[in-house]
């Protein structure tokens, strides 16, 4: 690539308003044994995922624990160096990008991650916390710096005195509004929210979650939310993935996808989760699955799910069922839906 | 048909640390019926696994105390003034208990099988061999695939649902009277919780044990309990049948806990509603009611004087001034 930045831009811009392209992205995680550490095989924690995201949208990545969720929002931001495939950002592939380059896009791309307690250096003030982005990337410095603090602070419905405080000094939900302001503070164009909301108490959960949409619409933010809890992913998503073991199995608006689930495996889970109804819940069918996720590391052959599957054919153990649209942007991975 | 199992009357467990007293339990009283599922719901801190940890008689003294004019009667026996021989022969055989973290609750260094046979043997004064078949037959009641390989396992190769169904194993080696269920699903992928409560409830319809079920899960409850108890800060502030509470809650804490919850059958709304706020500082409670720094409704008294717990002509409870006048007649 010896084309200048801006030229790849445009021409990949064009008849495209996606902000983020993933394409066929994979991640293989080493297994190593024996004496001499051989590898011996691969976790493929990643396996094959392309979605797109739109500016301003909130997309919802879904999955059990072990799915490949996490590890694909890393990879995503390079946090995880790809084993294949691309993410394009602003219509830039930024696996091709030096050093210098990616800390520049970094500026547009931030991450909150999901334990309030761990993600913040605990003999670091508040104010540290925040202002170290601001500094790293030459942006403000001094009184410029801390007057940006202040204001980010109040943003999240904090208050600016709160700079001079450590992090054990606040709660769960508080902690979590810190992380918010810090992934705030370069401006960003997406934010990865990394299980933003799981460790936190029902009731600071809804705050946590309505501070999040009030920043979307304030500063044009695009969300890439990352979660197991499908109540939650429903309320704030636009679109949502549902993820098996390493691949993406269904892709689908909101709406439609709670509505008319396609995938066995999305079916299950939604009928999985309680609903806080009595009346409604007791009169519920729920779909049992069977046994546990096998390991990531030896997948079942052809379709993933195949052996938790209550529709499995022969052809599922066969072959991997294609990724197709069955309809508007409804997007599917099972034979049961091929034509 | 309902007869009492439990009965706590007046519970206050506090806690004495460096920085003062924490009054974690402060004057709860409930019961929990034969046969009965009892769910509690609160918040961290609100004082839930506190109180069953107090029913076991497993608060650790010090720095924790039962204070005096407490009373938890088991089948209409005191439990607080048994020594602690007597609660050791209550514990497991009568009274059993899971826990959230399968992982941290079982012993790495023993095999399942071990495990599950040490509580046989010692309650049940059955030999090696005979607890070992038992053992094996509980793994397989609780829907553990190859319960006789299984049963040489240690924790570390099974799954972690798979650990959840052997400390139930565990919890009904003895067939209990009750279960005590303290966030049994939380460390749970939504798959394996569909499964573990698919599990408890046939267990109870089997074996006719009561349970207490802890959750910060409201779904859960919905769909496991008959009755609910809701506490705030220690306190319970609303109890009743699970279609009252969640049909028509009476409390601001519950309405509003009920409200906050994204729905998974509800169509995007554009805000959730929130509880303002955050859970008071257990070392310094506010005046009067401890939810009305956080209630869109409070009054004046609601700042100077505590609610207390009033049961209606429907039979339900709340510790509201809101509904204390139709309720006591007294203002």
């Amino acid at each position: 690539m010896v084309q200048p930045a801006e030229a790849v831009e445009k021409q990949s811009h064009e008849g495209t308003d996606d902000l983020i392209v993933v394409n066929n992205l994979k991640k293989y995680f080493p297994i190593t044994g024996g004496v001499f550490s051989r590898i011996v095989g691969f976790v493929k924690a990643v396996d094959d995922v392309s979605f797109t995201i739109k500016p301003g949208e909130t997309l919802g990545l879904v999955g059990e624990s072990g799915c490949g969720k996490t590890t694909t929002g890393r990879v995503i931001l390079r946090l995880l160096e790809a084993t294949e495939g691309s993410v394009e950002f602003e219509g830039r592939n930024i696996f091709d990008l030096d050093r210098e380059d990616m800390r520049r896009v970094r500026r547009d791309m931030q991450i909150v991650f999901q334990d309030p307690y761990a993600s913040l250096n605990p003999r670091m003030t508040v104010g540290d916390i925040i202002g170290e982005p601001l500094e790293i990337h030459g942006v403000a410095r001094r009184k410029e710096k801390d007057d940006r603090v202040r204001s980010l602070l109040e943003t999240v419905g904090l208050r600016g005195m709160h700079a001079r405080r450590y992090p054990h000094e606040f709660s769960g939900g508080q902690r979590q509004r810190i992380g918010v302001a810090r992934a705030l503070a370069l401006n960003p164009k997406l934010i990865v929210c990394d299980e933003p909301v799981s460790a936190l108490d029902v009731s600071i959960q809804s705050q946590v979650l309505n501070l999040l949409e009030d920043l979307q619409e304030e500063f044009d933010l695009t969300y890439l939310f990352i979660a197991h809890d499908l109540s939650v992913v429903r309320h704030i998503s636009d679109r949502v993935a549902v993820m098996y073991l390493g691949q993406l199995v269904e892709l689908a608006e909101q709406d439609e996808l709670y509505e008319n689930p396609a995938h066995p495996y999305t079916e299950a889970l939604l009928s999985a989760i309680p609903i806080a109804d009595p009346q409604i819940q007791r009169t519920r069918k729920r779909i049992v699955l069977e046994g546990d996720v096998p390991s990531p590391s030896n997948p079942p052959s052809g379709c993933h799910f195949r052996t938790r599957c209550r529709h499995a054919m022969p052809k599922c153990a066969e072959e991997k069922p294609p990724w197709q649209d069955i309809g508007t942007e409804h997007f599917v991975a099972c034979w049961l839906h091929e034509e | 048909m309902s007869e009492v199992l439990v009965n706590v009357e007046n519970l206050r467990t506090f806690f004495y640390t460096e920085d003062g007293e924490v009054p974690a339990v402060d004057g709860v009283s409930f019961h929990i019926d034969r046969g009965e599922t009892l769910g509690v719901v609160g918040e961290s801190g609100c004082g839930k696994s506190v109180t069953s940890l107090s029913i076991m008689r497993l608060i650790p003294d010090p720095p924790g105390k039962i204070l005096t004019g407490s009373s938890i009667t088991f089948e209409g026996e005191e439990l607080l003034t048994k020594s602690d021989s007597q609660m050791r022969k209550i514990r497991g055989n009568d009274i059993s208990m899971i826990f959230q973290e399968p992982m941290t609750s079982l012993n790495p260094v023993y095999t399942v099988g071990d495990q599950i046979m040490e509580a046989i043997e010692l309650h049940q004064g059955l030999s090696e061999k005979e607890a070992r078949k038992q053992a094996i037959e509980m793994l397989n009641l609780v829907g553990i695939p190859s319960p006789e390989q299984r049963v040489d396992e240690y924790p570390h190769q099974l799954s972690g649902g798979m650990r959840q169904r052997v400390m139930i194993a565990m919890a009904l080696s003895c067939n209990p009277k009750m279960l005590i269920a303290d966030e049994p699903t939380t460390a749970l992928d939504v798959t394996i919780q569909a499964q573990i409560l698919e599990l408890m409830k046939r267990l109870k319809d089997e074996l006719g044990m009561a349970i207490m079920l802890i959750t910060h899960d409201l779904g859960v409850i919905a769909e496991m309990a008959e009755r609910v108890v809701v506490m705030y800060a220690g306190k319970i502030v609303e109890e009743g049948s699970v279609y009252d509470v969640f049909g028509d809650p009476q409390h601001p804490y519950t309405e509003g806990l009920i409200n906050s919850i994204p729905r998974l059958d509800s169509v995007k709304t554009d805000r959730l509603h929130v509880i303002e706020g955050v859970v008071p500082n257990p070392l310094a409670m506010p005046q009067g009611c401890y939810f009305n720094p956080r209630c869109p409704y409070a009054m004046d008294v609601c700042l100077e004087e505590q609610p207390d717990l009033i049961e209606g002509e429907d039979g339900r409870k709340v510790a509201c001034w809101l509904h204390s006048k139709d309720r006591s007649g007294v203002a």
